[in-house]
Order: C-alpha cells, then structure tokens, then sequence
C-alpha cells in the first residue's frame, strides 16, 4: 500500500475521534514543551559560560601570593606580599610554554573628573594584560610598554567608568584624579561584560604597573604584584606552563619538598570548563525528568491504540479479506501512532519554544533554541510513536481474518 | 481438467479446551471455471466453514486445496492475502464495508492493497460501480445507502479486481425478497460473463439460480445436483 493511502487512512481515524485524538496527544504535547523549554534553559545557560570563557581569554593560568590551602583552609590568598614582578618577568624569560605573562596590582580608589567620582577597581598592570585577556580598545590607545617603562601617569577607562565619570564626553586625552594623582585617560577599552564571578569587568581602570606601584600602592613592598596571568602558546601546551611556572616558582622562592609553597597556581579555564560541565549535566537531568512525561504520554497513546485496535477489528478482518498483508495493517497504526505523537511534537516544540521565550523575558534568563533540540525532539516524539505504537499495531496485523471478520 | 477450485479430502477440526469438533468430515469437491454454484444445508452443518476454506481465510486441518491449480495449503500469511487478493472476491451476509468512508473508496480498496496507481484505481471502481447499477451514489457513505445498494457496493468491490472466483456466503441473508431477486439477478449476469460463483444460501428461490446445488448435513456433502 502506498505511503499517501495509508496516511489518508490514518488522518481519516485521527479525525473520526477528534477529541481523543486531541487529549490523547496532549501527553506527548507536555512532553515535548517540557524537554524544548528545559533544553532552552540549559542551552542559554551554557551558552552564558562560554561566553565568560572567551571573555577571560583562553589557555589561562592565574598565579596569585600566598597559599590556598593549609589543611583544607583557605588562609590569606593574594593578600601576601609574596610574589613580585621579578617573579613575573623570570615567567616569561624562562618558562618556554608561556606566550606571555602579565602581572597586576589591585586596589579600590575614588577616579575624580570635574565634579563627578566613581568608585572602582585600579589595575597596575602590563600591555601583555590586553593581549592576555583579548581585550582591545574602542577609542584612544592602549597601555604601551613605553607607559610602564616610563612609570607614566596615564590610564585606560572600563565602559563602566567612562560612562559614569563622562557620560557622552569624549574621555580620551581628559585628565582623571586618582587619590589625588592626576592621570591622563589614554583610551576605553571595548565592553567585557560579567565575570564568572558575577562582577562587572568593565567597572575597573586600568594603569600601568610601575605608576601603580609607585603613586598608588605606597607600601613599602613596591615591587610585589597581587597576580599574574599567564598564556601558554597552545591549549596542549597549558599544563606544560603551568608546571613550568611552578618549579620556577618553587625554585625562586626557595620551596623544597614538603614545604607549602607561597603561591597558587589556578587554572581558569578549568574551573569554568568544570562549570559548564555541571550546567550540562543539569540541563541534562532537566531533560530527562521532562521526558519522563513523554514516557507517560507515550503510555497513554498505547493504551488508546489499544483501544482503537479493538473497536476496529472488523474493519482489520475486511481489509484482510480483500487482500491486506500483516505489514499493510501494522503499517496502518504505526502511521496513525506515529501521526498523532509528531503532530504532538509539533504543537510541543511551539509550545517549549514560547515558554522558554516567556520564561527568558520574566526572568531575564537567556535561552536557546537550538535547530539541533528542536529536531531532536521531533525525532523523539517520533521515536514515542513508533515504539508505544508497535505493540497494538502488531495485535492488529497479527489478528486471525476470520475472527476479526466476526468480531461484534 | 479446467477447475478453478478443487478440494479433495478437507477435514477442519475445532479444538476448544479438550474438546474437539469436526466441522468438516472429509469433504471433496471440484467446481469449473464458469460455474455458479449454490451451497445449501441446515445450519450449523459446516457451509461457512467450508466457505472460509475456500476463501483463503482459513486453512483445513487436513486434505488438499488447489486454486486456479495451485496448492494453497503451503502457502505463507502474505501469500495468502495476496492471493485473497488477486483471485477471490468476497461478498458477505452482513456487507463489511468500511464505515465512514465513501463507497468508491470501498471498492477500491482491493486495488489498493494491489499497489495499483490513483488514478487507475478510481477508473476501475467507477466501472466496476456501474457494472452493478450505482452510477450517482459513489460519494455516499455506507449509512447514506439502502441494504441492497450497500450489498452492490460490497459486489463491486468483489469484482474490481477481476476476481477468477467470487464467494457469497448468505448475500442475500439481510434483504427483501425483492432486493434478494434484484442481487441474483446480478450475479446471473456476471456468471454469464464468464466469472465463477460459489454462493451460500438457505433459500430455495435464491438457490434456484444457481446451476449447480451442493448440499451439506454435519460436516459432509450429501448431495451435488446440477440443474
Ligand atoms: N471457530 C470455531 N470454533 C469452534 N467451533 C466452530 C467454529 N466455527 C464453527 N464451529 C462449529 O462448526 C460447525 C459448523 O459451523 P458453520 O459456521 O460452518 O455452520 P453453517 O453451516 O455456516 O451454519 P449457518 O447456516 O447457521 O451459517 C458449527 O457446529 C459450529 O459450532
Ligand atoms: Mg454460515
């Protein structure tokens, strides 16, 4: 029998029974709706870490002062005088796995222009930092080596303070007080967006180390740095810097075996490739409690099936009189099965994708609906199909022709 | 010989738990090409049994079957449809036709399940609907039609197809005896155009039409009379 008969046929008995039909596919409906809006969800939120892994650049180590751990505690971490810019520079001078290294100093300040003050994050860093972070400007120039060199009294604006401190005025070339030291505004940088930390990267200023070091920081360590990026030249190459850096370290700063060492290694595209990866495995455990409820709608089309199998067995004893194979009439309400969880998936999908849609809005959650969720899902509501439609489908084909015939 | 059908030596017995019942005792007939055969007995003496034999629709416990020289006894489920399909057209007591659908459609079906194109298929059934008198009730569903139109419907399904046999079991069981007159009528002609007819049937008017009576009493022939 030929595909378009048989769906005739089918859509013939699915509309017989229109409202059975109806609440019969609201099961797989559910279903699909769910597992759209739970894979939007998880989509958007793994979608949200990539993005914070491309905005801390890749291939990324940070090494900040100080021990993480002692006995599982966290004593002190990046508050220790304990690493320096010498620390830095041997960095790249002797570690060949590294690109490159930047060292910075982190401290909280007022930035004043005109009549107007902001607080915020002032970075003393290298250029290397922007090469580090992937991280250009939109307007002006950025920090140069000649800046550093020079210890000159300059600085890069994040979008968050240019805005706050300037509004719609052009800051580059303007001059900014910081604790009291006028610096000039070289250029904005381009937007960053949240950390993974929740915080806000554009809210920071940016000046050279030396200038920090000297105008800023004034303590009495004016050559230790409170972190250091590094790059490795590859993303293969990363635990071969990460060990480099570490007996460079442990040989400077004199560690031997069994000592804590100073300093902590961290590496983090790790820690966020670990975040991803548990977002994955939530939207994957999202997922599969979503299709439970397809399962259950699954169960409902059998048993409906089932249903139809016996009210029409007549009609299967006269097709098999006049000449319908087993395969004729188990294709029959494969088709009908198949018809009616696909036309729920369908419904589904559009009903996923706007909740996801009306969740992202009320939420202000991203979500993603990707082509490949939206197939996978009509692939699924097939699957539901084909597999809860076999089993009546195969009682109808398998029906002895004269009891079918006779049945009352 | 040129018989269309010939069974030698069928015996059907039902089990039913431990208990066993001989339908058919051993029965052994041949009908010709061409013939028009009516088959009478008391009820319960085994006519649809034998019927449904001869059908395709179910297999003798023993003995052999041959079909247009085949033998039908070795053959799989899907070729047994295939040959309910190609060779045999059935009318019944009841009509069993497929409810909720136009009548053209019912007696296409055959040509569907033999995998013959739409278009041709539409061709044959209107044909094969004014054969048997329907012009103009092609769009009606079965409940839209009288019992002896619906058993016309039923008719013209069991020849689109060109059947080399049509089995009637009780066609006329459900109708007037007017209607009854009008429907063998029909098969009269069709039988003079050269198809084969084996018909169950009580009445001796219906009967009468026949060339050739075959009767049963418990599960055996007792009599094969021609007229
Ligand atoms: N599936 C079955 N299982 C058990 N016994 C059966 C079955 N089918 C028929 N029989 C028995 O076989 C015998 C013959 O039945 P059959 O239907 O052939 O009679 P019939 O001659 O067609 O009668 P009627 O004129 O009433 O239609 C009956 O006694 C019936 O009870
Ligand atoms: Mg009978």
């Amino acid at each position: 029998m030929d595909m378009l008969q048989t769906l005739k046929i089918a859509l013939r008995a699915l509309r017989t029974n229109k409202m059975r039909s109806f609440l019969t596919m609201l099961g797989i409906i559910i279903g699909i709706a769910a597992v759209i809006a739970m894979m939007a969800v998880g989509a958007g939120a793994s979608h949200v870490i990539a993005q914070q892994i491309a905005s801390i650049g890749s291939n990324i180590i940070l090494v900040i002062p100080g021990s993480t751990t002692s006995g599982g505690i966290r004593v002190g971490s990046g508050s220790t005088q304990t690493l320096t810019s010498d620390d830095v520079k041997a960095i790249i001078a002797e570690c060949p796995s590294v690109e490159f290294a930047a060292p910075s100093v982190r401290t909280t300040s007022q930035v004043i222009y005109g009549n107007m003050n902001w607080s915020t994050v002032v970075m003393g860093t290298t250029p290397e930092l922007f090469d580090i972070r992937e991280w250009g400007v939109v307007n002006g120039r950025s920090i140069g080596q000649q800046d550093v060199d020079g210890a000159a009294k300059v600085c890069l604006l994040g979008q968050t303070v240019a805005e706050n401190l300037f509004g719609e005025e052009d800051p580059v070339g303007k001059i900014v007080r910081i604790k009291k030291v006028p610096f000039t505004v070289i250029g904005v940088l381009e937007r960053k967006g949240q950390s993974p930390q929740g915080q806000d990267q554009d809210d920071s200023i940016f000046v050279p180390l030396k200038t920090d070091q000297r105008n800023l920081v004034r303590s009495q360590f004016t050559n230790t740095v409170g972190a250091a990026r590094v790059k490795a030249k590859s993303k293969e190459l990363l635990d071969n810097a990460e060990q480099e850096v570490q007996s460079l370290l442990n040989q400077r700063h004199r560690i031997t075996n069994g000592k804590e060492p100073d300093y902590t290694i961290r590496n983090l595209s790790e820690i966020l490739a670990v975040a991803e990866q548990s977002s994955r495995a939530m939207s994957l455990l999202l997922g599969s409690v979503a299709s439970i409820s397809l399962i259950v709608g699954g169960i409902g089309i059998m048993n409906i099936m089932l249903v139809s199998v016996t009210e029409r067995t007549r009609e299967i004893g006269i097709r098999m009189a006049i000449g319908a194979r087993r395969n004729d009439i188990l294709m029959q309400f494969m088709t009908e099965a198949v018809l009616l969880t696909m036309i729920g998936g369908i419904i589904g999908i559009g009903l996923g994708a706007g909740g996801a849609m009306v969740v992202s809005k009320m939420l202000e959650w991203p979500t993603l609906i990707s082509v490949q969720s939206v197939t996978i899902a009509f692939l699924f509501s097939a699957a539901v199909g084909i597999f809860f439609g076999f089993y009546p489908a195969r009682k109808a084909a398998r029906l002895n022709p004269i009891d079918a015939l006779r049945y009352e | 010989m040129d018989s269309v059908i010939s069974l030698t030596d069928i015996r059907r017995v039902f089990t039913m738990g431990d208990q066993q019942f001989e339908a058919l005792k051993g029965v052994s007939f041949s009908v010709s090409a061409g013939e028009f055969v009516a088959i009478m007995g008391a009820s319960g003496s085994g006519k649809s049994t034998c019927m449904n034999i001869l059908g395709c629709l179910d297999r003798p416990t023993t003995g052999e079957y041959r079909l247009d020289g085949v033998d039908v006894g070795s053959m799989n489920h899907d070729q047994l449809a295939d040959i309910r399909n190609s060779k045999l057209g059935f009318v019944f007591q009841g009509f069993n036709l497929l409810p909720r659908t136009p009548a053209v459609e019912n007696v296409e079906l055959p040509l569907v399940y033999a995998k013959v194109p739409a278009k041709e298929r539409r061709q044959r059934a209107l044909a094969a609907m004014e054969h048997v008198g329907l012009n103009g009730k092609e769009n009606n569903h079965p409940t839209q039609l009288s019992g002896g139109q619906q058993q016309r419907v039923a008719i013209a399904r069991a020849l689109v197809n060109s059947p080399a046999v049509i089995l009637a079991d009780e066609p006329t069981g459900n109708l007037d005896s007017a209607t009854s007159e009008e429907i063998m009528n029909l098969f009269n002609e069709l039988n003079r155009n050269g198809i084969t007819i084996i018909m169950v049937t009580h009445e001796p008017d219906v009967a009468a039409h026949a060339a050739r009576r075959i009767t049963f009493r418990d599960g055996s022939i007792i009599a094969d009379t021609r007229a």
